[in-house]
């Protein structure tokens, strides 16, 4: 089986609808397939990584502890756009730390989100044989 | 698919999953197992336990190539492979383990 590269792109706030979720979910079923599977988080999708996350007030389950699973499921390459960040008064560290073991480095823990600007993010994207969207 | 623990209804769905993972004890996957036909040991209850840690952590339950990958990992290889886990729980060690655990179903698991 030839592998492709699946872009998995994240626009909408974690909470209100369910696309965040959603996406979530497809990323790890589709991890499962041994694609090349990146996320990409821009626009309010940039909110689904900030940590400190609490929705005990609105009655849904925090699933924001599950991006740190992603690394296991082969998925290591969290790209976010540094625009959208900005423009929401957002920085680096407002965001959860987020690593993965690298196991042809002796599980060496590396960093899995990649900040990247609006143009290196259409390089990213163009990049990509399936892009979906959520 | 209700289970009984000391005269309490706990209340779980059609394949046997438990509705309020609040409910979970011990006790109560002992009965699980019994329903599965799975005889549990320190063996099975290592894998309960880590998948009950990893739920906590992650808030999901892992698939069967993450559970395997991890028990590699954490316990070593000969207990982190697929012919052990499948001798411990023969209907799948993400399903059954997880049933017991009293953690949702893993995602992408049909």
């Amino acid at each position: 089986m030839t592998t492709k590269k699946f872009l998995y792109v994240n626009r909408k706030a974690p909470y209100g609808t369910i696309y965040a979720l959603e996406s979530l979910e497809v990323v790890l079923i589709g991890a499962a397939f041994e694609q090349d599977v990146s996320v990409a988080f821009l626009d309010d999708g940039v909110f689904q990584l900030t940590k400190g996350q609490d929705t005990g007030e609105i009655g849904v389950k925090n699933f924001s502890p599950t991006f740190r699973a992603l690394g296991d499921y082969d998925v290591t390459k969290l790209y976010v756009e540094a625009e959208s960040l900005a423009e929401r008064g957002l920085t680096k560290d407002d965001l959860q730390d987020i690593q993965y073991e690298d196991e042809d480095d002796d599980y060496a823990e590396k960093p899995s989100i990649i900040i990247v600007n609006r143009a290196e993010m259409a390089d990213v994207m163009a990049d990509q044989d399936v892009v979906l969207s959520f | 698919m209700d289970y009984e623990v000391n005269g309490q209804t706990i209340e779980a769905d059609e394949e046997g999953y438990i509705t309020n993972l609040g409910d979970w004890t011990p006790e109560l996957g002992g009965v699980i197992a019994v329903a599965e036909e799975i005889e549990m040991d320190d063996e099975r209850w290592e894998v309960v336990n880590f998948l009950r840690d990893y739920y906590d952590e992650y808030q999901i339950a892992p698939a069967v190539r993450v559970l395997i990958k991890a028990l590699k990992k954490t316990m070593g290889p000969e207990k982190g492979n697929n012919k052990y886990m499948y001798e411990l729980f023969p209907y799948g060690p993400a399903k059954q383990a997880c049933k017991i655990a009293g953690l949702p179903k893993p995602t992408g698991c049909v």
